[in-house]
């Protein structure tokens, strides 16, 4: 049998249904951020160790120029390692039909005749190539898609400067490429960027690697020394051209995969933590002033003889309900959100399969952290509201005592009309209750900016990155190091306006017991079209004679401008040098490290080459010069500018901005969700007041204008409190998002605030105006007939 | 019902009470010495701000006197405790105000077993629904009830748990006569049937008639006690 204290409960609940509703809103966006970011996180974790392990994704990989076939033997012996396998690793220049633009392939060899033992794939369509059959070839399935490649269709390839006509046999996926991006790339294209398995004995033919491999992966038996390991791979493969081993965590699909499910991990202690917290400011804020306006009822309650624990479980009751209706709501949008947001993922991390299946643990620390916050909302209100006397809680509150202030005697308020001096007389006699209604509409818009400000920051960071950094139109890479007069043949190739070279060596660079597998890029003195490049002080001419890090670099190595590092080369003669720190500098994109160039070529040993060179191209002469680079032996990579712009941007568009849509709408539930409760608040707090104004004579608008004037004053006071409150949220949000693949800048353009301020205003106009139409119907007997 | 013989149910001595109003103080009781017998009907009469609510919300345990001492059936209210107080007031008072005060989310029936619930030897809310001659409205909401109709729930809420006081501040205060005289009439019928001791305030001087005993109130002190040598019931009354 439900006591009747229950029944009050309930219906009480359905007469405030649409204040219930916005409380429980604002605790649903909370929710649902958290179990978004929770169970994202789970499912990629969750796929991606479900994808390593069935497909024996290797825990050791390393790249050599030519080893021979028997040396596999040696690795395999190597203490710890369970299987290592040999392969073909090489970079081709694909003419795709219908795509004017040169398209990086990596191809990679397959067991002759028996499965392959790690990296295994996984065929999407068709079947695997005939090793009979040189020209058959399997393609990466995002690749095909984005050139609607199928079983039985050809194409073009450069291979070692030979041109030869491929067929597709079959689409597969690997866990190598769960990202697959061009090497010296950053987000995936897979139009520019595809990835070829082709019979092992084809590959070897067609590099001229008989009895030879070039990539070798291992697998490592539990609990083995993974350094040891390598450090004994290096030793093997040194004297055949190797350029340093490297386990799973420096594999660059993994690195990425994991470095996004520490950004997701990052994501959700952040975002959802500020969100739970203004959620649980307001919730607090409204229903301590809901309980106030239950001030009669719980001095006639105490009157009966209820205690003070029936009346607190009464109202902490109430308060559970609406945390449940919110927790409930927020699981499901939650749960969706995450579904969504992880097959989002799998667009850029291609998987075969996805396990979305959220365990408790997220609902329940959402649903913990959410109800708490809830209740600690309430407790002090209830408690405010048990200790008064009943016989003077069931009193109206006596009149509040007004004072004439000096604001009072001034010419300005002499101009104000009577109902302009209600406003401002509530306002000035509740300070605290106005600044806490004032700040909780600021902390929605503040949260709002702090959204709004990712698009800036994208914005600025694209636009720093490769426009004001880069001036190149195209980059090539090349196979093989070439001589530095290479770059004279480029520049008179047709539409190169201007080339500049560039060195790339693989190096680990050590500080004290800090080591970090770093390639150093060598800048020409002088460079204008790719030159060391820091954010804030722009081009800086490469320093002679040591090392230019960037800020996050010299963070991870624990070094300064000054220091000295120890650097090891990975390629040619494996030098091991000490280089001082000349400069730090600070950049948004990866962890750079530049050397000038002929330093870099003198301590390499190679004499004067090039990896490959930048290039302006004159944009008239554009598709001459592709079709002429397709061409081109020995061409390893080419990679635009602006395509590189267009993928960040498609990118962002398509993970980062559909996010920042979801917070927006968050925000925008919480503004909607505090201003509609003080308005309704107001309300029944002056509902008395306003029916006898309407009974002396004003009109409905005048009466709006009493109750809405005070609302739309604080949502005023909020915008520039918001604004301040959500640049220190963007701060803190930018410092705190700082990863190794990029750092957002924190830039907050006037717009925004203004985007921010608007949406904040929206949102009061369209609460009050639902209000509004409560006021049309105020009952003027019955609220002047009851009490006092 | 009541005769000088009767134990004394409820004693007060020397109550003081003042308020903080801001920056003024309101001595709402300058020193009040009363005794209530037990079966006894006493009506408080005077003009607003004499200190009758005052009173009666110290007797019944709403709040606390500034200064003074309260005893029920000898023992003395521990004034300081709200858990005390609290639990007098629960196994004790029945109150009825006179803007009824009910819940109006609850029915008739409901907002009685509210009550009945925390009782510990209540009557059922239908009875004591029936008692104020409403047993055929226990369903209705508050709004769905006339003001003499809600006054008579709350009468019924405030008896339902067999209380040992009635305090009734102003019951008729909002009702016309009539609706009045059915309110009272059920007052009197529980002074008279359980022989709970009863204390109820009015401004109307006419209503004074029912008591037994009437005290004077002004200023926040009884200027005056008249005993009635005969009660005369609600329906002769006219105002």
């Amino acid at each position: 049998m439900m006591s009747s204290l229950d029944r009050k409960l309930i219906r009480e609940l359905w007469r405030l249904k649409a204040q219930v509703l916005a409380i429980a809103l604002v605790i649903a966006s909370g929710t649902a951020l958290l179990i978004m970011a929770l169970t994202t996180i789970e499912a990629l974790e969750e796929t991606t160790a479900a994808y390593y392990e069935r497909t024996r994704f290797a825990d050791v990989f390393a790249q050599a120029k030519r080893a021979p076939e028997n040396l596999q033997r040696e690795i395999a012996d190597i203490p710890g390692v369970r299987l290592a396998e040999t392969r073909i690793v090489e970079g081709a220049i694909l003419d795709m039909p219908g795509f004017a633009e040169p398209v990086v392939a990596q191809l990679l060899s397959l067991p002759e005749r028996e499965p392959q033992l790690l990296n295994a794939l996984v065929i999407r369509s068709g079947r695997l190539a005939d090793p009979t059959r040189p020209d058959e070839v399997v393609v990466s399935e995002p690749f095909a898609e984005a050139h609607e490649l199928k079983p039985g269709h050809n194409f073009d390839a450069v291979l070692r400067g030979r041109k030869r006509t491929l067929q597709v046999v079959g689409t597969a996926l690997s866990p190598e490429f769960v990202y697959a991006i061009a090497p010296g790339g950053l987000m995936p294209d897979d139009e520019r960027f595809g990835i070829l398995w082709m019979g092992h004995d084809a590959l070897t033919a067609a590099f001229d690697l008989k009895a030879s491999f070039n990539n070798v992966t291992l697998s490592l038996l539990p609990g083995a020394d993974e350094k040891d390991v390598i450090r004994r791979l290096d030793g093997l493969l040194a004297p055949f051209g190797g350029i340093g081993a490297y386990g799973r965590a420096d594999q660059t699909s993994n690195w990425f995969l994991e470095s996004e499910i520490a950004q997701q991990t990052n994501m959700s202690r952040i975002m959802p933590t500020i969100f739970l917290a203004v959620a649980a400011f307001l919730t607090n804020m409204v229903i301590a002033r809901l309980i106030e306006t239950e001030r009669r009822e719980i001095g006639l309650l105490k009157a009966f003889g209820y205690d003070n624990w029936a009346i607190g479980w009464h109202y902490a009751k109430m308060v559970l309900v609406i945390g449940t209706i919110g927790i409930l709501i927020g699981s499901l949008i939650g749960a969706w959100l995450g579904h969504w947001n992880t097959e989002l993922y799998t667009k850029f991390y291609r998987f075969p399969f996805l396990l979305y299946r959220p365990g408790p643990a997220g609902f329940v620390i959402a649903g913990a952290i959410s109800l708490g916050a809830a209740l600690a909302g309430s407790l002090a209100a209830v408690r405010r509201a048990v200790r008064l006397p009943p016989a003077e809680a069931m009193q109206p509150p006596s009149p509040p005592i007004y004072r004439r202030t000096w604001a009072s005697r001034t010419a300005l308020a002499g101009a104000l009309d009577e109902p302009s001096r209600m406003i401002f007389r509530r306002i000035i006699r509740w300070p605290l209750r106005a600044f806490l209604a004032s700040l909780g509409l600021a902390l929605s818009i503040a949260v709002l900016i702090m959204a709004l400000q990712w698009v800036d920051a994208i914005d600025s960071l694209a636009e720093t990155a490769f426009e004001r950094g880069q001036h190149q139109d195209a980059t090539v890479a090349f196979n093989d190091l070439q001589p530095i007069d290479t770059v004279a043949d480029f520049e008179n190739l047709p539409g190169v306006l201007a080339a500049e070279p560039y060195r790339y060596v693989s190096a680990r660079i050590r500080h004290a017991h800090l080591s970090e597998r770093q390639a150093i890029i060598g800048a020409p003195p002088g460079a204008i079209l790719s030159p060391v490049f820091d954010v804030e002080r722009g081009r800086i001419e490469v320093a002679p004679g040591g090392l230019m890090v960037s800020r996050k670099l010299a963070e991870l190595l624990d070094v300064n401008a000054g220091d000295t590092v120890d650097v090891e080369l990975l390629e040619g003669r494996q030098t091991r040098l000490s280089l001082p720190i000349t400069q730090v500098f600070e950049t948004y994109l990866g962890t750079p490290a530049y050397m000038d160039m002929t330093a870099l070529n003198r301590v390499a040993g190679d004499g004067r080459v090039v990896s490959g060179l930048h290039m302006r191209v004159d944009a008239p002469s554009r598709a001459t010069l592709l079709a002429r680079l397709k061409d081109i032996p020995n061409i390893a990579a080419v990679l635009f500018r602006q395509a590189a712009i267009d993928t960040f941007y498609e990118t962002m568009g398509e993970t980062i901005f559909i996010f920042i849509g979801f917070f927006v709408a968050f925000s925008m539930t919480l503004s909607v969700g505090v201003t509609y409760n003080s308005i309704r608040i107001a309300l029944s707090e002056r509902a008395r007041e306003l029916a006898t104004l309407r009974v002396l004579g004003f009109s409905r608008w005048e009466i709006s204008y009493i109750l809405l004037g005070e609302v739309g004053i604080l949502t005023w006071i909020a915008i520039p409190l918001g604004a301040i409150i959500g640049y220190g949220l963007a701060w803190y949000m930018t410092s705190a998002f700082e990863t190794e693949l990029y750092r957002v800048p924190l830039i907050l353009r006037d717009a925004t605030y203004g985007k921010a301020a608007l949406i904040a205003l929206a949102a009061t106009v369209v609460c009050a105006a639902v209000v509004r139409r409560r006021l049309d119907r105020l009952d003027l007997i019955a609220v002047l007939k009851t009490r006092e | 019902m009541e005769n000088e013989a009767s134990a004394i149910a409820l004693e007060a001595r020397g109550l003081t009470k003042i308020y903080r109003m801001g920056a003024v103080e309101v001595h709402a009781l300058r020193g009040v010495d009363v005794a209530l017998r037990e079966g006894e009907l006493v009506v408080l009469l005077g003009p607003s701000g004499s200190g009758k609510s005052t009173l009666l919300n110290i007797l019944g345990g709403l709040d606390t006197p500034t200064g003074g001492t309260v005893r029920f059936r000898g023992e003395p209210l521990t004034l300081d405790s709200e858990r005390a107080l609290n639990l007098y007031r629960r196994n004790h008072v029945g109150f009825v105000f006179q803007f009824y005060n009910l819940i109006p989310s609850l029915t008739a029936r409901e907002n009685v077993s509210l009550v009945t619930e925390i009782a510990r030897n209540p009557m059922s809310p239908v009875e004591a629904l029936s008692i104020v001659g409403l047993g055929d409205r226990l369903d209705h909401f508050p709004a769905q009830l006339s003001g003499g109709e809600q006054q008579r729930v709350a009468i019924a809420r405030a008896i339902a748990k067999r209380p040992d006081l009635l305090l009734c501040d102003e019951p008729t205060g909002a009702l016309d006569s009539k609706t009045g005289i059915l309110v009272l009439e059920a007052i009197i019928r529980i002074n008279r049937e359980l022989g709970t001791t009863t204390a109820l305030i009015t401004h109307n001087a006419v209503i004074a008639d029912i008591a037994n005993r009437v005290l004077y109130f002004a200023d926040g002190r009884i200027v005056e006690t008249r005993r009635n040598a005969v009660q005369r019931a609600p329906g002769e009354l006219a105002w």
